[in-house]
């Protein structure tokens, strides 16, 4: 069992690391990498608590390796704010009180982001069948769908 | 466990070839790193095929469709003309998991998984979908119908992969749908699926149609009687009763955690009546 | 100070309750930053990974550890062996023995062997090198099947004293409550309505596994980072699990990623703390999501028997049920709060329940959001909704007619204060969603709940910084924006801006005994520790003030965050505010502080009423909530925003119990989905909006009136979405969840 050595990009920063075949995307930003923003809820891709963004695509960290990261550029949700701002959907989900435990926080807005970059405007339905795959047990979801239609209407007007 | 991400085709079979222990090919690994977490499976090798360029790519060939094994479901919905051609496939696809999965999931690993409830593998069949499996001794083009042999398995060899699937050209006035039902909107595995491709002459009456069913049965099956149903209406009640009872009788299910064995009897039957009814609108629709 | 601690501050203006300001912990939460159970490391920390049975019920005979003590990398391996102080209480023994199975595993899933490795990949091999002779030994998973005299029993002499001679040893207790004469009051009914309904189990599914990270020094002190819903629970039952002195042991509990009552007891913390002592190392465990649904708390099973009596005017003459609830291997199912709560929103004059509490081969309930009364509520509502519907009645005017209010004897004993249940009677009648119109195949219904809430014991420190700024340092997990709503009231009763007042949660070494966040009860009793202790900080503030200005205590007052001179003799010294107070603290006596420790009473029951539309597949069976809204009495809403939540999560829950959330054991007894992929709970597609509708009936038990919220909204949802599904699918549905084979099964049998 030899480690592998991978090289990639970290919310814009330069990472490298080493790890074992078997390591999820999920067990090297968390155990290797200090970033432990991604959840694990579940590690078989039902619960999204580990959504991070790769190459521009949505993924669930849990259902990737670690060696798959080699030349990929990986989003997570430490990567969201801009120094001391804010990015509008973390705003907007404090705003809304869209967390109780904010477990499945970094999940929700990692994807929230991700398809607010696709579709700027996108109605409740749209929100609720992108964002199915991101488990949340306290809030009946009503506040999160409230957050993204509303931090959605702000980046729309700001653009 | 031994990790490879060869570049080209060639290297990946060789790989294959050369690998006396447990091999397995990643492709979206959206089964496989389940049941690697799970302790299910614990391979020697495992193959990442997503860097070899020619199996990343969606290609037109003679008015069909070729889509590499490495192709994702996003990519496939983002791909206008591949929709358009084959809509009931498209979304077949689209509806394994969620919006994560989608990005990771593959049509060619769907069917080399051999779940009896693969989304896409009702929809490909009727589709008449061609793999392409390739190993040592070349290439060779398989129906996808005949690639699954039972829950979990497959007619593929030890070291042979598929590279991709083909979809034929569309026909004038033909389409297809595929429809599922699972208890939740979304994140469930089928309870019982259903893909219809039909073709309509300028009248609106079906001169062809091919339906299969998937969940109720240890494979994904054509149900001929289902087609022949159709063939020679325009979709009259009386036709979709009898595509409806076709389907239902052709279900062999299993009771287990997700529904019931006369649940999903009856539900294939309304799910092949309201597929069909898809298809031949969408069939309308081309002309 | 001329305050009086007693005045009815229901009647204040407020300024900050009821206000909606940011959560204290809101950046560190959409940052990434928040520190849960599973993201916490130390030192040469290792992994410890537990060995579970296959077996529902099996005997251990022997366990060789021998080969995985071997491997390299592996530091220590524990036993049921290892744990050999004797554990005197009973039900801590049973949790001892839930975390690691004696002599017998008694479920799929049960804990019997755990390793600390230097990896994780060591340490799940290290299991495999475990060897466990088991026997099996016959299984039973069903309630009703388990009370059979044959069934196979999982203990010999548990019963108590209440269970009567003759029955199952798997029946372990019986409860009875109620008052007048059954016989009699169904006499007087124009109908009675007897059926049995049924629940199946299900699961708390909070996000996050449970994970503790333990170190445990040589010289007996010892340090525990977990989620948890108490940590001072936790320290206290560890501490006599593993025979320690409670004040050697320090638990800081982390952010808590979801608990709903699942994390009020320990799984695996005493098996780390364990582990930690033999390897001389730190230790940290995370469970899998499949380890969380085998083998940590789901509720109860229920099958309940209810008799209804009703006039054809709608009035309730009598009520029966008879409850019987499974609680997993072990004593302790909530049979008795389901018998307590199940016809306490209604004034009966002929009410009586029983409930038998039976073991199974099943993991170990634990507490889940106002355990064992959404089971109870289900049966009772089901059979008024029957009732009325039958005689062309309103169902919600029938609940009216029937409504528990100020004076009503409780069916479970005791008579209420100001209550709050008629109140959302009326608020649901007058709500546009009750005449909004139904299309086809769509149905309405309506159910009422009920829970207790509860009060105990519950310390606060609130500390005045040097520059005038306030911290508040209490004992309980937040679990939902509770800091929020304790900085609130900090402000509110000293006069300061709430962004003046940070509330953290103290590790066990810094405050006395706290009571688990549970029975609703952090909003109402801490809160009220923390007005407490903010009064007393005041009355400090104003012997300060007093002492500089040379006056009497007494001729001084505390408003709007100042000290002032009141009264004829006062003089007309300008006000000191608390930062002017503070920054002088040390040349009038030192620092200032208020503190308050108090076994909190007064809780004050709360009732909803919940309305939903659902629509029926009349094809497929399949159910879809179409419009959901609740009404329900909050007492004081601190922190709005936070009610609301509480109200639509637990609705939302109810809905997946209701609807798609079963625990599914196959005749193996192995429970055949551990997983979120085929354990159901609710996703964001699955739901509609769901409207709360706050109502404020003060608790006369709280100084700003505050009723715990928490609990009651899971109360109503599974008999409100029976209720509804029921009218749409013309049949009645008794048996949980409505899942689409059981809805179609119901429709072909119409």
């Amino acid at each position: 069992m030899s480690s592998i050595h991978v090289t990639t990009t970290l919310n814009g920063d330069p990472a490298e690391f080493l790890c074992e075949a078997e390591e999820t995307l999920l067990d090297v930003l968390r155990d290797r990498l200090g970033h432990t923003g991604a959840k694990e809820g579940c590690g078989t891709g039902d619960c999204g608590a580990c959504s991070v963004v790769v190459d521009g695509r949505l993924v669930c960290a849990c259902l990737m390796l670690g060696a798959e990261a080699a030349g990929r550029s990986i989003e997570t949700v430490e990567g969201m704010a801009e120094g001391d701002k804010l990015h509008p959907l973390q705003r907007k989900f404090l705003d809304h009180a869209a967390l109780q435990c904010g477990i499945c926080t970094p999940g929700l807005l990692v994807a929230a982001k991700s398809l607010l970059e696709r579709e700027p405007d996108p109605d409740e339905e749209q929100v609720r069948y992108w964002l199915a795959g991101n488990l949340c047990r306290c809030t009946g979801y009503d506040k999160i769908i409230r957050a993204v239609l509303d931090a959605a209407a702000e980046m729309r007007e700001a653009s | 466990m031994n990790y490879q991400a060869p570049t080209t085709l060639k290297d990946a079979v060789t790989l294959m070839q050369g690998d006396t222990g447990n091999c397995r090919i990643l492709a979206g690994g959206t089964d496989l790193l389940v049941r690697l977490r799970s302790e299910m499976e614990e391979p020697d090798t495992v193959i990442d095929i997503k860097r070899i360029a020619e199996l990343d790519e969606i290609a037109e060939e003679g008015g069909g469709w070729r889509i590499g094994a490495a192709v994702s479901g996003v990519r496939m919905a983002e791909h206008a003309a591949l929709v358009a051609a084959w809509p009931g496939v498209v979304e077949a696809m689209n509806l394994i998991g969620s919006t994560q999965i989608q990005s990771r999931a593959t049509m060619a690993g769907n069917l080399c998984n051999a779940s009896p409830a693969a989304d896409s593998v009702p929809a490909m069949v009727a589709a008449e979908a061609v793999a392409r499996v390739v190993g040592p001794d070349g290439a060779r083009d398989v129906p996808v119908a005949e690639i699954p042999t039972g829950p979990g398995r497959t007619s593929l060899a030890r070291d042979e992969l598929i590279a991709s699937i083909f979809l034929p050209a569309p026909q004038t006035r033909a389409a297809d749908a595929y429809l599922r039902f699972i208890p939740r909107t979304e994140m469930d595995i089928a309870v019982a699926g259903c893909g219809v491709w039909l073709a309509l002459d300028a009248a609106g009456t079906c001169t062809a149609a091919r339906v299969a069913v998937g969940a109720v049965g240890p494979t994904v099956r054509l149900v001929e009687d289902a087609g022949a149903a159709l063939v020679g209406s325009k979709l009259e009640p009386d036709a979709l009763d009898a595509l409806a009872e076709a389907c239902s009788a052709a279900a062999t299910p299993i009771d287990d955690k997700r529904g019931t064995a006369a649940y999903r009897v009856h539900v294939a039957g309304v799910l092949a009546r309201r597929a069909a009814v898809i298809a031949a609108k969408r069939a309308g629709d081309t002309t | 100070m001329a305050l009086d601690s007693k005045q009815d501050d229901r009647t204040h203006q407020f300024k900050v309750v009821g206000t909606r300001p940011p959560r204290p912990d809101g950046i560190d939460k959409v940052t990434g930053r928040a520190r849960f159970g599973a993201d916490m490391t130390a030192p040469g920390m290792l992994t410890g990974r537990i060995l579970r049975s296959p077996h529902p019920h099996a005997r251990i005979t022997s366990i060789d550890s021998s080969e995985a003590e071997a491997l390299p990398g592996v530091h220590a391996v524990v036993t049921r062996a290892d744990f050999a102080h004797a554990v005197a209480d009973a039900a801590t023994a049973d949790v001892l023995d839930n975390c690691m199975a004696g002599d017998k595993a008694l479920y799929d899933g049960h804990a019997v062997a755990a390793v600390a490795a230097s990896s994780p990949a060591i340490a799940r091999k290290a299991l495999k090198l475990i060897k466990v002779d088991y026997e099996p030994l016959p299984h039973v998973t069903d309630v009703d099947a388990a009370m059979q005299p044959d069934a196979p029993a999982l203990h010999e002499g548990r019963a108590n004293e209440t269970v009567p001679a003759g029955l199952s040893p798997n029946v372990v207790a019986r409860c009875a409550f109620g008052h007048g004469d059954i016989e009699a009051g169904l006499a007087q009914a124009d109908r009675i309505v007897e059926r049995t309904y049924r629940t199946e189990a299900t699961h708390q599914g909070y996000i996050e596994p449970h994970a503790c990270l333990a170190s445990v020094g040589p010289d007996g002190q010892a340090d525990l980072w977990c989620c948890t819903q108490g940590h001072y629970m936790v320290r206290n039952t560890c501490a006599e699990i593993l025979g320690m002195d409670q004040g050697q042991l320090r638990v800081t509990a982390s952010e808590i990623g979801g608990g709903f009552g699942g994390k009020t007891t320990v799984f695996l913390e005493p098996v780390a703390l364990m582990l930690s002592k033999k390897a001389g190392r730190p230790v940290k465990m995370v469970m899998s999501r499949s380890e969380v649904l085998r083998a940590s708390g789901p509720t109860a099973s229920s099958s309940v028997d209810v008799r209804i009596g009703m006039t054809k005017e709608g009035r309730i003459t009598a009520g029966f049920a008879e409850l019987r609830y499974q609680g997993g291997a072990y004593p302790g199912s909530p049979v008795d709060m389901g018998a307590m709560a199940a016809f306490a929103p209604y004034d009966l004059e002929n009410v009586k329940t029983v409930g038998w509490d039976v073991v199974t081969n099943r993991p170990k309930a634990a507490a889940y959001r106002a355990p064992g009364a959404p089971m109870a509520a289900f049966a009772v509502e089901s059979a008024i909704d029957e009732l009325a519907k039958g005689f062309g009645l309103d169902p919600l005017e029938v609940r009216l007619k029937n409504a528990a209010r100020e004076g009503t004897r409780a069916s479970y004993g005791p008579t209420y204060p100001a209550i709050g249940l008629e109140a959302t009677l009326r608020t649901a009648r007058d709500h546009p969603h009750w005449s909004a119109p139904l299309g086809p195949n769509q149905g309405r219904g309506v159910a009422c709940g009920f829970w207790f809430n509860f009060g105990g014991d519950t310390c606060v420190t609130l500390n005045i910084t040097p520059d005038g700024t306030v911290t508040v340092t209490e004992g309980n997990p937040d679990i939902g924006g509770s800091r929020a709503s304790m900085s609130m009231m900090a402000a509110e009763e000293l006069g300061i801006p709430y962004d003046k007042v940070r509330t953290v949660i103290a590790d066990t070494g810094t405050l006395g005994q706290n009571e688990v966040t549970d029975g609703s009860r952090v909003t109402f009793a801490v809160g009220l520790a923390t007005i407490e202790a903010a009064r007393a900080a005041k009355r400090e503030m104003c012997r300060r003030a007093a002492q500089i200005w040379g006056i009497e205590e007494e001729a001084v007052v505390w408003e709007d965050g100042a000290a002032r001179p009141a009264g004829p003799n006062a003089g007309t010294h300008p006000p000191m505010s608390l930062a002017e107070i503070a920054a002088i603290a040390s040349n009038t006596g030192g620092p200032i502080a208020g503190h308050h420790e108090v076994n909190a009473e007064g809780a004050g029951v709360s009732f909803a009423t919940h309305m939903v539309d659902t629509e029926v597949d009349p094809e497929t069976g399949a159910v879809k909530i179409l419009r959901y809204t609740v009404f329900q009495d909050a007492g004081k809403a601190v922190h709005p925003d936070y009610v609301e939540g509480q109200f639509q999560g637990g609705a939302a829950q109810g809905i997946g119990w209701a609807l798609n959330e079963e625990y599914i054991y196959g005749a193996d007894g192995v429970l055949q989905n551990p997983g979120f992929l085929d354990y159901r709970i609710p996703v964001a597609s699955d739901l509609p909006m769901i409207e709360p509708v706050i109502l404020e009936i003060p608790n006369p038990g709280h100084p700003y009136g505050v009723r715990g919220v928490g609990e009651t909204s899971i109360v109503p949802p599974l008999a409100a979405i029976a209720n509804a599904v029921s009218e749409a699918a013309g049949v009645r549905l008794t048996h949980l969840p409505l899942s689409p084979p059981k809805v179609l099964d119901a429709l072909k049998s119409k």
